[in-house]
């Protein structure tokens, strides 16, 4: 078998999705789609650095419905990258590797991520 | 091309000491993008896409300045790290060597031009 032809770990098609590796993949998404929410906070910056025209029109493109729907899923995608990244930092300590334990953990991290963001947004919304 | 197996190539060759560096890193940013991000978080809502003179005038306060250039700066670096993961992981072949140093192109590019600007708003350059 050629080198490029040897099948690739991990086995997805082989595997059973569960909690773990469903969130694991999701701080993967996460973190991508901040790389390109950093894009824009570069870009918003460099309008404040070049004028009130340039401002005008980055505000009026992230205050636009689509704008707000990015910024929206951003919101939650910074609060489920620091949620499962501090998850992350507990592992990397050598804490709550348990089964059970990493389980609970992982559930607690999606329903933070959630409630935060929903939170933030209401505040935003009706303030 | 060598009869050598790729591992035989290395084995008794020692380490090259220089592994832990991005895993380090890429925590040392994660950690230190806990304060940094949730502080954004919050100006930006604070700001809640304001008038130019306005947002001018806040990212022209020393303390906002220094922690927008410490959060682009700390930022970048962590989504570089990230990103260059998901290119090693996806990205195969001379087409994930030119992915790579694309990403880190990009991300030196986002970073002068995210400095610069907060530079040009402190100076009052952008009015």
């Amino acid at each position: 078998m050629a080198r490029n032809d040897r099948p690739l770990s991990p086995h997805l098609s082989v595997y059973r999705w569960q909690i773990s590796n469903t969130l694991s993949i999701i701080h993967r998404m996460t973190g991508f789609a901040l790389s390109i929410g950093a894009m824009a906070l570069v870009g918003w910056l460099v309008s404040v650095g070049s004028g009130p025209n340039a401002y005008a029109s980055v505000n009026g493109l992230y205050g636009s419905v689509i704008g707000m729907i990015a910024l929206f899923g951003w919101t939650f995608c910074f609060f489920y990258h620091l949620c499962n990244g501090i998850r992350h930092l507990f592992w990397d300590i050598g804490k709550g590797f348990e089964e059970q334990r990493a389980k609970q953990t992982g559930i607690l991290v999606v329903v933070s991520a959630l409630l935060l963001t929903v939170g933030l947004w209401a505040a935003i919304l009706a303030g | 091309m060598s009869l050598e197996s790729p591992l035989g190539k290395v084995l008794g060759a020692g380490s090259a000491k220089a592994g832990a560096h991005h895993w380090i890193a890429q925590r040392m940013t994660a950690v230190a993008m806990v304060p940094l991000g949730l502080w954004f978080l919050f100006s930006m809502v604070a700001l809640d896409h304001g008038t130019h003179s306005f947002v001018a005038a806040w990212v022209s306060q020393p303390q906002n300045g220094i922690l927008l250039i410490l959060l682009v700066l700390t930022l970048l670096y962590h989504s570089a790290l990230g990103l260059q993961v998901i290119v090693e992981d996806y990205v195969h072949g001379a087409l994930g060597y030119i992915t790579l140093i694309a990403v880190k192109f990009l991300h030196v590019i986002l970073a002068v031009a995210a400095v610069y600007s907060v530079i040009v708003t402190s100076l009052g350059a952008g009015q």
